[in-house]
């Protein structure tokens, strides 16, 4: 029972948040919006005993994109937003758009089956606290897209870097 | 601790979970409580010492040798005009010193003090104390954006990289610390430093340790890493527009923060309550003195280095603050995690701890 609410009360106020995030005029209310957001998405990570990746969630988005956010805004000082009446002209195509993602998140939560349980049960979790199982699986049975991984945000970074700078010599 | 649990069990016919509860909102009050005490007395401290250090007195008129300073200061800043510019955004101007000292004073949930008082003890604690820390820059770049004022506006920019910036060194010099002690559990943590020499990990993890130093105090905008509030340049920096209380709540967040990365370098370094082994060998006399005690005194020296360090070094600049974060800072902790990671492997293998 207790259950149910905490979680009616997480997917309202996520849905509630994203709504108030897009919607916004002014940009910064907007990322506000948004920051919230985050908080309950990391309280929803609580609710399923997943700990340590809700104190990432908030490090790592909360803490660190939402304040690069931040600062592109105020480098932007978008300051015209709040004047102009719309900024996009094809509305139609954004529609479009995110009609076609909709569908895609339907076909594949249709195609979804459920597999059979692995190792880590809520019991062996709880005693081995999940920051331990997640670093386990992670390094050991999933080494290798874990690395994949890495290695697609180091050529992020070097495109960056090759990005910024205006001259290589 | 056998008093404190036995206060839970259930009695006068309050069921255990009431107790539960108002035990742990008694402890929050103490908590509290005792800290904005230490914040008030921290400003009177860091101008006394300040004040010695330039061959003054410091605070001497108010009370004797100036002791009440701290409480006239809050009465006066309760009772100043409230000022509140035109052109500001009102919601995120009210909103932004609420939100940077509520995330300073919700990392206390986590910090305990001595063995076995914390409020509440969580395997990730550290992992909760770098996300509070990082949502302290909320309040200082929205308290400057809404102020819609050039110099506010500034600051609160320097503020934003600052931070993002110095985030990434403050983690990774802890994650030194997590390797050795292998758990985010603070009292852990403590627990686990007895087993090396002098009871610190500082011995150990020098390296990280200065890391974390360097960018603890740029963390929390302290001198010599105040960029945001420049009072050369920025006159004050993203609080320019705030005054009376609001501006006091930036105060009280700013030395709320400086109180959180003590006692985090205390717990993580300095061997939170505990007396260093040796010490207890020679005077074992001290043993009967309760760990909040040894706590604070830490606590003291961390806070006293900071204003040491405030009034012995000039300001930075901006880029060489941004060299030292990304070019020595990272690097350096990142050979701290390596070597670490090594030695504990290497150790584990031939049998010792």
């Amino acid at each position: 029972m207790i259950n149910q609410v905490f979680f009616f009360y997480f997917a309202v106020v996520i849905v509630a948040m994203s709504l108030m995030a897009i919607t916004r005029r002014q940009v910064l209310h907007g990322v506000l919006y948004m920051l919230l957001l985050f908080f309950h998405i990391a309280g929803l990570y609580l609710f399923l005993n997943a700990e340590f990746i809700s104190a990432v969630q908030i490090i790592v988005y909360a803490g660190a994109i939402m304040v690069l956010f931040l600062f592109v805004i105020m480098l932007l000082n978008l300051r015209e937003d709040v004047r102009k009446k719309q900024f996009i002209a094809v509305w139609p195509m954004g529609l479009l758009v995110s009609v076609g993602i909709l569908m895609v998140i339907l076909m594949s939560m249709l195609t979804v089956h459920i597999g059979t349980k692995g190792v880590w049960g809520i019991a062996q979790i709880e005693r081995a606290t999940q920051t331990v199982a997640v670093g386990t699986v992670l390094y050991t049975q999933y080494l290798f897209p874990f690395e994949v991984a890495s290695l697609v945000l180091l050529v992020a970074i070097i495109g960056a870097i090759v990005l910024a700078k205006k001259r290589l010599r | 601790m056998s008093t404190l649990i036995a206060l839970e069990t259930a009695r006068f016919g309050i069921p255990q979970w009431l107790w539960t509860i108002g035990f742990i909102i008694v402890k929050i009050a103490v908590v509290l409580g005792g800290v904005m005490l230490h914040v008030a007395y921290a400003t009177y401290f860091e101008r006394k010492v300040i004040g010695r250090m330039q061959n003054r007195l410091g605070p001497m008129v108010v009370g004797p040798y100036g002791l009440l300073q701290p409480i006239a200061d809050g009465i006066k800043s309760f009772f100043k005009e409230d000022i509140i510019p035109t052109n500001a955004d009102k919601p995120i101007f009210f909103m932004a010193p609420v939100l940077g000292l509520m995330a300073a004073l919700s990392s206390l949930a986590v910090v305990p003090f001595f063995n076995g008082f914390v409020i509440a003890n969580i395997n990730i604690g550290l992992l909760f104390l770098f996300a509070m820390s990082s949502l302290a820059v909320y309040g200082v770049i929205l308290g400057g954006w809404a102020s819609n004022s050039k110099f506010s506006f500034l600051g609160s920019l320097r503020a934003s990289a600052q931070v993002i910036s110095y985030e990434v060194p403050l983690g990774l010099s802890l994650v030194g610390v997590m390797i050795m002690a292998g758990s985010l559990n603070i009292t852990e943590i403590v627990n686990a430093q007895s087993r090396y020499p002098g009871g610190m990990y500082i011995t150990a993890q020098w390296l990280g340790f200065f890391v974390f130093v360097v960018s603890a105090i740029a963390e929390t905008n302290r001198s010599p890493f105040d960029l945001p509030e420049a009072e050369q340049e920025l006159i004050a920096g993203f609080f320019t527009e705030y005054s009376g209380m609001r501006f006091a709540l930036f105060f009280m967040a700013e030395y709320t923060g400086m109180i959180i990365m003590s006692s985090i370098a205390v717990l993580c370094f300095l061997g939170g309550w505990t007396i260093p082994p040796f010490v207890l060998k020679i005077l074992p006399f001290l043993g009967v003195v309760p760990g909040i005690v040894w706590f604070i005194m830490k606590l003291y020296v961390c806070i006293f280095f900071y204003y040491w360090i405030r009034s012995t070094l000039p300001r930075y600049r901006y880029d060489q603050l941004m060299a030292i974060g990304w070019k020595v800072l990272i690097p350096l902790s990142l050979a701290n995690i390596v070597i670490t990671a090594v030695l504990k492997i290497l150790l584990h293998h031939t049998g010792t701890p």
